[in-house]
């Protein structure tokens, strides 16, 4: 719990991006977000818990990066024009960019909890989430492990038809 | 005969093209045929085929699937909600629950073609419907994209998947693959394929290209009105490339079956 209030004790806002349709532009808009507020001057970071189709790494040009540990859990990559928007994805976590993530509920449920609560992400203004598309495992899991925090909200990403 | 329809990206089309090679298989009125949405949280295939509000009905037998044509039925997570708008919040373990019913509860009858639509990703549903099926004989899957980079690197996972799980791959559907202006016929790829498309891909992972398909707005709204775009649109170059791609399934599946009794 202690460790939970460290890791996200300093993020101020926390915001999901979801959808339920997969294909709608969710990651693109996460992508394009995050940019826009490091812009505008705000301190931002991007968790991508799309576990079986991260997009975000690429989108970012960062997808042969690779994460490393500190004492107070992994640090996240540093992404951008100037290297100031935190990224954490499980794409850093591949050894190849095309292995499948071939997981079950349990396991995916697992990998959320850590990035959620043992990445430093430091001081953020703007912590942005990136979600596959659904209502299941992953969205469930992510909002049970950010519940002790304040979330600021999500946005739905949609198609016309 | 089984294909599985998967992607690993969505929105890509996949329950547009199963639902579409189930009505190209339907045409031949000797063949039955069965669809099988096991896309818990987002159904589309109840939509697509017109068959909203529709709900499943228990006989001795079992579960009675909803019938389009009389050799056509679907069974979808959708037919079993209150409302459409109902979310299926479920984790794992319950969607392969249900997935398993689908197989084992649900009265097909005879069957020359069962189809299986899936959602996007390489999880539970994924890995159950492989699991499920393997007594039986899957013949193999079509693999859905659209050919920007960002579809093809989750795409290249899904044939990951297929090869781990030795699911055999029948080949790749390219959807969205340019737009023709019907006015001024200027040919625009509104998702340019910038690492080569699924062309490229499939000569680098050595799987057969079935087919690209266009962009066409008739698709869309023939999915959302519950209608087949082929009967809808015949002369559309869409409905052109789907046709020639369902008959590249079938006689894939045909050639199959003629190989097995060979060697039975």
């Amino acid at each position: 719990k202690l460790a939970e209030r460290t890791n996200l004790a300093g993020v101020r806002h926390i915001l999901l991006v979801l959808s339920g349709k997969g294909g709608v532009g969710k990651s693109t808009l996460s992508t394009e977000l995050a940019l826009a507020l490091r812009n505008a001057g705000k301190r931002v970071g991007i968790l991508d818990v799309d576990l079986c189709g991260p997009s975000i790494p690429r989108m970012l040009r960062v997808q042969d990066s690779a994460v490393h540990q500190c004492d107070s859990g992994w640090v996240p990559v540093f992404v951008g024009q100037d290297k100031a928007i935190a990224l954490m994805s499980i794409g850093f976590l591949l050894e190849r960019p095309d292995d499948a993530v071939v997981w079950r509920g349990p396991k995916k449920n697992a990998l959320i909890k850590q990035f959620v609560t043992d990445v430093a992400w430091g001081d953020l203004d703007f912590l942005i989430v990136d979600t596959p598309p659904g209502t299941s495992d992953e969205h469930i899991s992510t909002v049970e492990a950010l519940r002790p925090h304040q979330l600021l909200g999500a946005v739905l990403v949609t198609t016309p038809q | 005969h089984t294909v599985l329809v998967l992607s690993g990206k969505g929105g890509v089309g996949k329950s547009t093209f199963s639902a579409l090679l189930a009505h190209g298989l339907a045409a031949d009125e000797t063949k039955q045929v069965a669809l099988l949405d096991i896309d818990i949280c987002g159904p589309s295939i109840p939509k697509m085929m017109g068959l909203e509000g529709e709900q499943v009905h228990q006989s001795g037998s079992g579960w009675s699937p909803v019938y389009v044509e009389e050799n056509l039925g679907v069974m979808s997570v959708g037919f079993l909600l209150s409302s459409p708008d109902d979310a299926v919040i479920w984790r794992g373990p319950k969607k392969n629950g249900l997935i398993k019913q689908f197989l084992r509860d649900v009265d097909w009858g005879e069957v020359d073609y069962l189809i299986v639509d899936t959602p996007p990703g390489t999880s539970d549903e994924h890995l159950s419907i492989v699991q499920y099926l393997s007594a039986t004989h899957i013949d193999g899957a079509v693999i859905v994209t659209t050919p920007q980079e960002v579809s093809l690197q989750d795409v290249r996972k899904e044939i990951s998947f297929c090869r781990k799980v030795k699911l055999p791959i029948i080949g790749v559907v390219e959807n969205m693959s340019g737009f023709v202006c019907p006015k001024c016929k200027n040919e625009s790829q509104i998702f340019p394929p910038t690492t080569g498309g699924a062309e490229k891909m499939c000569q680098n992972l050595s799987v057969s290209l079935l087919g690209k398909v266009p962009l066409d707005p008739q698709i869309g709204k023939s999915c959302d009105r519950g209608q087949s775009f082929l009967a809808e649109a015949p002369e559309s170059p869409a409905t052109l490339s789907y046709r020639s791609i369902i008959q590249r399934i079938q006689e894939y599946c045909e050639q199959h079956h003629l190989q097995e009794e060979k060697i039975m």
